[in-house]
């Protein structure tokens, strides 16, 4: 099915090896350094973070080791939005700020971040670097399926493909087949998309009667701006014959290329040049060892327009210990299994919509498309899996149908510790998705 | 042995009424038709004149068609000759996974099933002296 020579990468391939490969001496010298200038820049510059730093008692002259980043304020999302539109920012608006992004503030105001060149081109230094993990470079074709505007997405990458000298074509997400058509006319090398976006492209080049994992050239492909299993990857993976990494990021810290995955998939490589990455304890807010899981906490050491000191991520992750087998130094983060605060209570009970996928990807009966539908009927929460089966699922026999929801509704009760209704639907009638899938709906009204 | 046609179907309004309408304009004939619904779903069950362009058209047309290997059986169209043949497999210890009968015309009826095993069905049916059908013999 997959054609091997295609992902078959020779050596590995660095972006900026000098930071990839750095010392760890060499990398706690130069994040010293700036982040005495991140917090000098935020305390100068930012009326919010004179008073928070003022309010804890902290100036930056009390910045002399890495550690001391532990005495520093923290900034939640809420800061953001309090902050709109450019409270946040250390230069004025009309000044060296060359972009605006912001994030899509449904549930309040938005978060904007300012870019100046030089944090756009650190930013597009970031992505490059995930392309060079794909096997890419100067010479490839990347095809930016992510959607361009205030979303980071789109955007992000398209700065990977200028600083790593790719030829970009720039289609953002939608008119999926065009988008297939043109990979394969093109010689598209790299995808960069959502993970569920990427899937329906491959998708819908079978339809189309295309194999891509042996028609198509494209090996290599950047995923992010959403959570997705490894299962996913691997059908991802086979599907169009690529190597496909995990590239994480957030609007408010950057955008994707905070870290990313090397083609080990064993870890994200924190851009630790850019960030300081903390895993802090989401209860006490105190920092938790290498390997335990926790809140992602994220300090900007090179943004000049918006900097940011120990930005809450209410992301769950960990540190991976060890060293990576591609040779990068720069430590690697696991990806991210849920948020602090997308996580459902359904009865009371935490819910992950992460571990709901994790339980489907282990059925080979169904496909990787799922709905999570709650509803509240009378004063219980009712919690319907909506779920595809694959064409090879026989079910002639209804029989089978039942059994397989309820070897499922199991499953997920011994998982979640919660009763589940699982529907099998028919095929295509769960929504496919060209950003961010749309994965839980709440008509709870609470 | 002939091929039916199973079709996997919500229980939305409009869903049995799009697959007959699916089907009639390839210009497919169905002999029978039983649907098996549960509160959420259905599953259709259809015999038709030429199987395999019944799931082409089905499966285009985005739903979830398959086709899956069944009995046919003629038998006369009198009362109790149903059951001498389904005494006969239950004697020989077969389970029918799901079964439908429908007339072909005023004097045989045709009895369709499915079952796991199907080895002994040919044997029991020359047995009880009625006619196992073929695709051929339902094309029409």
């Amino acid at each position: 099915m997959e054609d091997q020579t295609k992902t078959q990468i020779g050596a590995e391939r660095f972006f900026q090896p000098e930071i990839e490969k750095i010392a760890a001496d060499d990398l706690a010298k130069l994040q010293l350094e700036r982040l005495k200038q991140t917090v000098a820049n935020c305390y100068e510059n930012i009326p919010f973070y004179r008073q928070s730093m003022d309010a804890v008692g902290i100036s930056p002259a009390d910045i002399t080791s890495l550690d001391d980043v532990r005495n520093l304020p923290f900034t939640t999302k809420q800061d953001m939005r309090d902050a709109y539109p450019f409270g946040l920012f250390a230069i004025d608006v009309h000044d060296n700020v060359q972009r605006l992004h912001a994030s899509s503030g449904t549930t309040g105001n938005a978060t904007v971040c300012g870019y100046t060149q030089r944090d756009i081109d650190n930013w597009g230094d970031c992505f490059a670097r995930g392309i060079a993990q794909v096997g890419g470079g100067s010479e490839s074709i990347l095809q930016v399926a992510y959607g361009y505007g205030l979303f980071t997405g789109g955007l992000g990458a398209h700065e990977g493909g200028i600083r790593s000298g790719a030829t970009i074509l720039p289609m953002s997400s939608g008119n999926t087949k065009r988008q297939v058509q043109m990979m394969k006319d093109f010689g598209v090398d790299i995808l960069a998309c959502t993970p569920s976006y990427a899937l329906l492209i491959a998708d819908t080049a079978i339809e189309m009667g295309y194999n891509p994992a042996t028609d198509f050239k494209v090996s290599g492909a950047i995923l992010g701006a959403e959570p997705w299993s490894e299962n996913m990857r691997q059908e991802i993976e086979a599907k169009l014959g690529v190597v496909a990494v995990d590239i994480y990021g957030l609007s408010e810290v950057m955008g994707p290329g905070v870290s990313c995955e090397c083609r080990y998939h064993d870890g994200l490589h924190v851009a630790e040049d850019h960030f300081i990455i903390e895993i802090l304890d989401p209860d006490t807010l105190k920092p938790l060892p290498d390997g335990e899981w926790g809140e992602v906490v994220f300090t900007t050491l090179t943004k000049e327009c918006t900097p940011l000191l120990r930005y809450r991520t209410r992301d769950i992750s960990r540190i991976i210990p060890g060293t990576c087998q591609c040779g990068r130094t720069l430590r690697r983060m696991d990806r991210i299994t849920g948020r602090t605060d997308d996580m459902l209570i359904i009865r009371g009970v935490n819910v992950f919509p992460s571990q709901i996928q994790q339980v489907i990807s282990s059925f080979d009966e169904v496909t990787s498309y799922y709905q999570i539908v709650l509803t509240r009927e009378g004063q219980l929460d009712h919690v319907l899996l909506k779920v595809e089966t694959v064409p090879e699922f026989d079910f002639d026999e209804i029989r089978k149908i039942e059994a397989l929801q309820q070897r499922i509704v199991a499953e997920l009760k011994s998982n979640l510790q919660v009763s589940v209704e699982v529907k099998v639907v028919e095929p295509k009638s769960i929504e496919r998705s060209e950003g961010k899938a749309k994965r839980v709906h709440d008509l709870r009204a609470i | 042995m002939l091929n039916q046609i199973t079709v996997f179907l919500e229980n939305d309004k409009g869903r049995l009424a799009g697959m007959c309408r699916t089907l009639g304009d390839a210009n497919i004939s169905m002999s029978a038709l039983t649907v098996a619904d549960t509160a959420d779903y259905g599953v259709a069950r259809l015999i038709a004149n030429d199987p395999n362009a019944a799931r082409d058209a089905l499966v285009t047309a985005g739903y979830r068609a398959k086709l899956v290997e069944v009995y046919a059986v003629e038998i006369p169209n009198v009362a109790g000759s149903l059951a001498r043949l389904l005494e006969a497999f239950d004697a020989a210890g077969i389970n029918l996974e799901y079964a439908y009968c429908f007339a072909s015309n005023a004097d045989t009826a045709i009895e369709v099933f499915r079952v796991e095993d199907g080895s002994q069905i040919a044997g029991i049916t020359e047995r009880v002296g009625y006619k196992l059908l073929s695709a051929a013999d339902l094309s029409f």
